[in-house]
């Protein structure tokens, strides 16, 4: 016999060599390792300044200097949320948002479930590059084109008057509330890009809940006779109800959040996001606006709890 | 008496591939029927066909005596047991099982009583409040069951119903089905790949090879008179000799099967067939010698316990003029 080989095999030289091994018995402290970095970036830069501008919304400040005094804390900013004005701006802000997610997730789910269902290989391909090369450009150069589009000298009312339908335009703009001289300048105009811009992150959500519905759950239904409807209400929709829910916790939060569209396109009325752009800006009401950015927030955790409550969450 | 299924030159075409190729099966009502053959013979497609989930591309499909072609699942009564169960992972298994009477707005109590009693036949009763995620392969596949049955369909499809689960499971699932279509008396259709499930458990067996029927008959039919190279080698341990290994023991060219059991050892002066040991397999109450006879290989299933001869000795070889089986004549 010469040379066999060894049962057990040399470790690999150097401090690498040793460290996989250590890291092999000690799995524990390779994740550690791996999560103390994201943990503390989180934890402090990230939450932690959350935190500090919440706090900053119990601070007081003096009216006539607008000097904010650090050393009372009282509730008087959320008392001023419900001056008739502040309350305006919250409603306005959470019924669009609330009308932009129900919006975005009828037009969304065929989409996504056409893709999901029937689109393969390079169409899907196609289909994600369609999703997504929108958010390639940017927001304001998107925005700045919707305007354009919606207004009253823009492609959208040339295309109606040369389809001798103006009429259906000026009925929709002369709604009241929600109508106005143009699209541009209208509520229905800030919907409409609100929707526009937000659609692909309820796309994806709920087309990854959909692919992840087997085939023959459907099958299953359907043998157990469920016609196509009831398979859809009964089966596909509660599987991808998770989806719809994480679709809209983007389109609703990242509403609720805005300041840009509703300013551009849109009658000068503010929302949340304006609202505290304002405050911290010319105002230098930094207690307000601190205040006003609590509001999505908590809106969010209750809308996130009623949805777990609906057994939203029962099929992840 | 109308047959419960009836298929008519159907045909199942995915593009160039024939999945089924004018498959004509009666199936009588009350039976219990086995599809037996190895994948992508055609058995698969066909239960889905009898099931609704696909159409044939030529043919007809008969169930009951009523025409069956072109009509969508959800409006035959037949229900079906899938290979991977198909449990909804968002309803607990009382909700699973009752499904079917939830799409029929049975009054809730009503269903939760069906399904209570449909979970109590497969010995789960009381397993009601859990998620299929909480349960075994074993329990699942008896979930499956129970939500297929509760609805008392007229025919029941079952997709290798018994594949995922292990020897001892499997055995015991085998009876219980068995014992469970005698009761209920549904004609249960069974798609397997598995020979010695096949034999055990079915009235009747197709064997299907390439999207064609090849042999329907008894268990015993299949495995003693199998009609053709195919079947022997795929149902039995059949040994399969050729024309002219045939011939020189009947004087007939066909190709002829002979069942592993029924070889005998024998001196080799005077055998007819002789050969050398080339594999021996110990199976507990029977070892399994592998004798080639120049060219082929024959194999012997004897009685453990007795001498047997070692690898690479000769030896001769006896048999039953009747068991021998002649099968197809030469092409």
């Amino acid at each position: 016999m010469t040379t066999t080989a060894l049962a057990i095999t040399e470790r690999r030289p150097g401090i690498l060599g040793w460290l996989s091994d250590q890291f092999w018995r000690h799995p524990g402290m390779f994740v550690l390792l791996l999560l103390t970095p994201p943990l503390l970036w989180l934890g402090i830069v990230y939450i932690g300044s959350l935190l500090a501008l919440l706090f900053q919304s119990f601070f007081a400040i003096d009216e006539f200097s607008g000097v904010v005094d650090y050393s009372t804390l009282t509730l008087k900013s959320y008392a001023e949320l419900l001056r008739p004005a502040n309350l305006d701006i919250i409603v306005r802000t959470v019924v669009m948002s609330a009308l932009v997610t129900l919006a975005s997730a009828v037009i969304a789910f065929p989409i996504a479930y056409m893709a999901a269902r029937y689109v393969r290989g390079k169409w899907k391909a196609l289909f994600y590059l369609g999703i997504m090369l929108p958010l390639w450009s940017s927001y304001l150069v998107k925005i700045y084109a919707w305007k354009l589009i919606l207004a009253k000298e823009g492609i959208l009312t040339w295309v109606f008057e040369s389809l001798h339908i103006g009429f259906v335009l000026d009925w929709v703009l002369a709604i009241p509330v929600i109508g106005g001289n143009s699209l541009s300048v209208s509520y229905i105009g800030t919907f409409l890009v609100f929707v526009y811009v937000w659609m692909p992150f309820m796309i994806l959500p709920i087309q990854a809940s959909l692919e992840r519905v087997p085939v023959n759950l459907i099958d299953a239904s359907s043998d157990l006779g469920a016609t196509p409807q009831q398979t859809f209400w009964k089966v596909i929709f509660p599987l991808a109800l998770p989806g719809i829910i994480a679709g809209s916790i983007f389109t609703f939060s990242l509403t609720l959040g805005d300041y840009i569209i509703p300013q551009i396109i849109g009658s000068s009325r503010l929302f949340i996001g304006q609202a505290v752009y304002a405050q911290q800006g010319t105002a230098g009401n930094i207690p307000l606006a601190a205040a006003f950015t609590v509001v999505p927030i908590v809106i969010m955790g209750l809308y996130l709890w009623m949805a777990k409550r609906q057994g939203a969450f029962d099929a992840l | 008496m109308t047959a419960a299924v009836c298929l008519r030159n159907v045909s199942r075409h995915f593009g160039v591939i024939k999945a089924m190729d004018e498959v004509n099966l009666t199936i009588a009502s009350g039976e219990f029927f086995a599809m037996l053959g190895p994948s992508g013979s055609g058995k698969t497609t066909c239960l889905r066909v009898i099931a609704g989930f696909e159409q044939p591309t030529h043919g007809h499909i008969e169930i009951f005596g009523e025409d069956a072609t072109g009509v969508p699942p959800y409006r035959r009564n037949v229900n079906t047991v899938f290979q991977d169960y198909a449990l909804f992972p968002h309803l607990n298994v009382l909700d699973n099982v009752a499904y079917s009477l939830m799409l029929k707005k049975a009054p809730r109590a009503e269903r939760h009583k069906a399904a209570e009693a449909a979970l109590d036949m497969v010995k789960l009763a009381g397993y009601g409040t859990r998620r299929p995620s909480e349960l075994s392969g074993g329990q699942r596949q008896r979930v499956a069951l129970a939500r297929a049955l509760v609805n008392r369909p007229k025919v029941l499809l079952l997709d290798e119903p018994l594949g995922a689960l292990d020897l001892k499971l499997r055995e015991s699932m085998q009876e219980e089905l068995k014992s469970l279509q005698k009761a209920l008396g549904i004609t249960f259709i069974f798609v397997t790949h598995d020979q010695g499930e096949a034999l055990s458990m079915a009235d009747r067996v197709a064997v299907f090879s390439g999207g064609r029927v090849i042999q329907v008959g008894t268990p015993e039919e299949i495995y003693a008179r199998p009609n053709s190279r195919f079947v022997a080698d795929f149902v039995g341990s059949s040994n399969v000799l050729n024309p002219d290994q045939v011939s020189a023991l009947t004087g007939e060219r066909r190709w002829g099967s002979l069942r592993s059991e029924s070889v005998r050892l024998a001196p080799e002066a005077g055998s007819a067939l002789a050969g050398t040991v080339t594999t021996k397999n110990y199976l507990g109450a029977t070892t399994r010698l592998g004798i080639d006879i120049g060219g082929s290989s024959i194999h012997a299933l004897l009685p453990s316990g007795q001498e047997l001869p070692d690898i690479g000795a000769r030896t001769g070889l006896a048999f039953e003029r009747g068991a021998l089986h002649l099968m197809e004549a030469e092409q």
